[in-house]
């Protein structure tokens, strides 16, 4: 089993997602340069969070022409793991390979706080090691996260049940108050049909270690990983 | 020759840096402006031996698959010699 971390000019995760991925997940990973077009050795790629070509035009809209990208939807086509953080939500999106897009936070701030989300969806290789209606503590850091679709588009969401996370309070009721950012029915994060992408503005690489105010996030990765060996 | 575009959010979608453009005018008194939305605006330099109708499918490829998300924007494009 081995891991890849994309790399874009502007990523500033890529080195927790790979901290997480060989100390948490023991596994192998590289980084993956966003010029390398050979994707064949990996079982799952991270599509890290930062400010690839530094948000310019829109946040993940100029990365989507990366060399890396067309091999990142061919392995996706495959049915292999591709999972975006943050901005890594928002080049999938702007990719075509998730549905909807992420626009400026409501409130117009940089939002940078732990936030809960809610496992909306454990059916998924994501979440398949969490429960359904568990609550995660899990910071959030963007400006641009307000996940925003047309009508048709959340409704295929809801009945395909491919909205994974949805922001919520500690008790898990989903309302405006515990919505950090205006996204559209509370939504976090959300999966393609075949659920094996997945975009979240949620950073759960970050939410490790107990050391870091939560360790919610490990069982998003212990999940992906236990897909990953089923399949292998 | 020039291809002027322009990038708007559609209709449906929530703007809001216009909306905090808005309070900030009406904060200086301009209390007859009703609302504001923000959008972008690009110049794309052509070649001069493109014809019109090159240039406007041109910049209408460019609009439509770089400057524009056609998910959450609108574009028209405009092209001046």
């Amino acid at each position: 089993m081995k891991f890849g971390v994309l790399v874009f000019p502007g990523s500033n995760c890529d080195h927790d997602a790979y901290h997480v991925v060989s100390k948490h997940v023991g596994q192998p990973v590289d980084f993956v340069w966003h010029k390398q077009t050979d994707l064949s050795q990996y079982d799952a790629l991270i599509v890290p969070g930062g400010f690839s070509y530094g948000d310019y035009l829109r946040a993940g809209a100029l990365a989507k022409f990366s060399p890396v990208m067309n091999a990142v939807k061919d392995f996706a086509a495959q049915g292999k793991y591709v999972f975006g953080i943050c901005n890594g939500f928002q080049i999938l999106c702007e990719a075509g390979l998730l549905p909807g897009a992420l626009i400026r936070n409501k409130n117009l701030h940089f939002v940078c706080k732990h936030i809960n989300v809610k496992v909306e969806n454990k059916n998924t290789p994501y979440t398949s090691e969490l429960g359904a209606g568990d609550v995660l503590s899990i910071p959030i850091a963007h400006a641009e996260g307000n996940y925003v679709c047309d009508d048709e588009t959340l409704q295929q969401l809801e009945e395909n049940n491919q909205i994974v996370f949805r922001y919520c309070d500690e008790n898990g009721e989903t309302s405006d108050q515990s919505n950090p950012n205006g996204s559209r029915s509370n939504i976090a994060g959300i999966c393609n049909l075949d659920r094996n992408v997945i975009g979240m503005m949620p950073h759960p690489e970050r939410a490790c270690e107990e050391l870091l105010g939560s360790n919610d996030g490990r069982d998003i990765f212990r999940s992906l990983t236990k897909a990953i060996a089923a399949k292998n | 020759m020039k291809a002027k575009v322009y990038v708007t959010l559609k209709p449906s979608v929530l703007d809001p840096q216009g909306k905090a453009i808005h309070h900030s005018i009406e904060l200086l008194g301009f209390e007859q402006i009703k609302d504001i939305r923000q959008g972008k605006y690009f110049e794309v330099a052509l070649d001069a031996s493109l014809s019109e109708t090159e240039a406007q499918e041109t910049a209408e490829k460019i609009a439509k698959n770089v400057l524009a998300n056609p998910v959450i924007e609108d574009y028209r494009v405009e092209i001046v010699d």
